[in-house]
């Protein structure tokens, strides 16, 4: 079923991410083109298979809970496109 | 010296016919000389490079060379590089210089080898021809107005034009395997969890696995002794003790059973392409190996089946670049909501927004049954098929990419003509075996194409054997393409 304009618009909400008018447009042509692709997959029944999320079925491995890499605050501040007093800096977000 | 294999470099290195500091330089040179033609760099430092074969000169004068020490090596612009700008290809971390370095560096920084320059790549590895960059398309060294396949097509391109004795890059649906054989080199993705992803930019984290691009198999065993290992920063890290990659190399495929899957044949397929691989199949056969027809029938909804996991896992991963603690950040917002919004659409390219809008949409809530519970499901199947054609065969032989080099620009307007490039390397990522390309004849107005050979889990000496044992028969992958004209 293919994209709305509304629904193109929601899911770059969703995404963070601006799109003008003109743009959604031009995504949704495209996207409905990839989900047409997509749709292949509807094609065969898939009741018995179970999901497959790693390749080779591994297991995630645990550690003890104790920290493994060394305090490094002032290399990743530096990085950081605005911070004060040792903290990131991002626009005021309650009044 | 330019085309010398890295067996070759270490020989002349521990000799002392050449010293680092001169082979660098010599690269280095070749660099500034043809690569304004190709932009197969981002990145290229000659006083850290100069610096690091220095140290390794060192290194082997005292008598502590290991075997790649003193040889420069490009890296894809994805993997984390201490004090170098890492920028994955993408506008969002221009102007990013990582605080640490990926596993993969360490392991190349500890071997002594050369760090030449960082190699351009699609956007966040996003693409099959290279042209998704914020740094401006790569070009076929083969022919200038061609891609050299993507994602990894910096380093492609730059082991073709001989820019680099070898290069890293990395595979998520064939971005070391297509561009390898668009540009008539060879290149390995290794079994899913060989190589750590530690600091190697994350695109689909069930998927990415890094691995080498050379001239040769046997170079691309050599590299895989360096890259690959355990990490346990990687909990995708596999454990087992890795084989020794070269062990094979040299050894007779008489008897090996070649499984040629009829799909890969298929509708799609190039008739130049077709022939070159049907005259590689012959020359195994001439080797001593014996073929048997293999089925894949699934194989079709790899595609579909791709571009659900691979944006889905994208969109999750990219959410990280919200312009708060690295890399680009907006001038124009007036409160948090449009500062992430006008960041991400400033930042992220065109293909990158489309691929995280498709893996929003797949997870959001009332559509994750129908499509992403349904491709894992798929998932398995082509697993299985996989499994049950391995029961019949040893390795597995088809086509690398359907057609050889297109122009740039000839699809860069439709994703899904660009997304057909993958339909034969998309498979092996699903089922996370190793695969690797290798150059197998010319096609369509003299260029290069490749052949791809999958093995199973854990295979990869196997893959390496029968494809030197291949090369040590053919000169396919001692061609060079002509200097490409200055700019």
């Amino acid at each position: 079923m293919p994209l709305s304009l509304e629904q193109v618009s929601r899911i770059a909400e969703l995404a963070r991410i601006e799109i003008s008018p003109a743009e959604a447009l031009t995504l949704q042509g495209e996207l409905n083109r990839i989900f047409t692709l997509i749709e292949r997959m509807q094609e065969i029944d898939t009741g018995a298979l179970a999901p497959m999320a790693h390749a080779l079925d591994v297991r995630q491995p645990l550690r003890e809970d104790e920290p493994s890499e060394p305090e490094r605050r002032e290399a990743f501040l530096e990085i950081a496109p605005e911070t004060a007093g040792g903290l990131y800096l991002v626009p005021k977000v309650i009044e | 010296m330019i085309g010398a294999s890295l067996p070759e470099l270490s020989a002349a290195l521990a000799a002392r016919s050449i010293s680092s500091v001169e082979l660098t330089r010599l690269f280095l040179d070749r660099i500034a000389a043809v690569d304004p033609r190709l932009n197969a760099f981002i990145t290229v430092d000659p006083e850290k490079s100069l610096a690091q074969a220095s140290a390794a000169d060192a290194r082997i004068g005292c008598g502590e060379a290991g075997a790649l020490t003193g040889i420069p090596v490009a890296h894809k612009d994805i993997f984390c590089t201490r004090g170098w700008r890492t920028t994955c290809g993408s506008r969002m971390l221009a102007n990013f210089v990582s605080p640490y370095d990926a596993h993969v560096i360490e392991r190349f920084n500890a071997a002594g080898c050369v760090i030449l320059g960082k190699t351009n790549m699609d956007e966040f590895a996003m693409g099959s021809s290279s042209e998704n960059s914020w740094f401006g398309p790569v070009h076929n060294p083969w022919d200038v107005s061609r891609v050299p396949g993507g994602s990894s097509g910096g380093s492609a391109a730059a082991v073709a034009a001989r820019l680099a004795p070898a290069a890293t890059g990395t595979d998520t649906g064939g971005s070391i395997r297509q561009p390898a054989a668009l540009s008539g080199v060879t290149g390995l993705k290794p079994t899913y969890g060989a190589v750590s992803r530690y600091g190697m930019i994350a695109f689909a984290s069930s998927l990415d696995q890094g691995g080498p691009i050379a001239k040769s198999a046997q170079e691309c065993a050599w590299m895989m002794e360096v890259m690959a290992g355990h990490d346990p920063r990687d909990s995708t890290s596999l454990r087992q003790v890795r084989p020794d990659y070269r062990s094979e190399l040299g050894r007779p495929i008489d008897g090996l059973r070649i499984g040629v899957p009829a799909e890969f044949f298929a509708q799609g397929l190039s008739a130049d392409v077709a022939a070159a691989v049907e005259e590689a199949i012959a020359e195994f056969r001439r080797l001593g190996a014996r073929t048997v027809e293999v089925h894949l029938p699934a194989m079709r909804l790899a595609i579909p089946v791709y571009y659900v996991l691979a944006p889905a896992e994208a969109s999750s991963n990219l959410s990280r670049f919200d312009g708060v603690r690295y890399g680009y950040r907006t001038q124009r917002y007036r409160d948090l909501n449009e500062m992430y919004c006008r960041t991400r659409a400033e930042g992220f390219g065109a293909e990158v927004r489309r691929r995280i809008l498709i893996g929003t949409y797949v997870l959001s809530h009332g559509y994750y049954d129908a499509y992403y519970l349904r491709a894992q499901k798929i998932r398995r199947l082509i697993r299985n098929e996989f499994d049950e054609a391995f029961t019949h065969c040893d390795v597995i032989l088809g086509p690398t990419a359907p057609t050889v080099a297109f122009a740039l620009g000839a699809k860069r307007t439709d994703p899904v003509q660009m997304y057909l490039n993958d339909l034969y390397t998309i498979p092996a990522n699903l089922a996370g075996l190793p695969a690797l390309s290798i150059p197998c004849g010319f096609g369509e107005a003299g260029l290069p194409v490749g052949a791809q050979l999958i093995g199973r889990h854990f295979d990869e000496p196997r893959l390496l054997g029968a494809a030197h044992r291949y090369q040590q028969a053919t000169d396919w992958h001692t061609r060079m393409p002509a200097e490409p004209h200055p700019a």
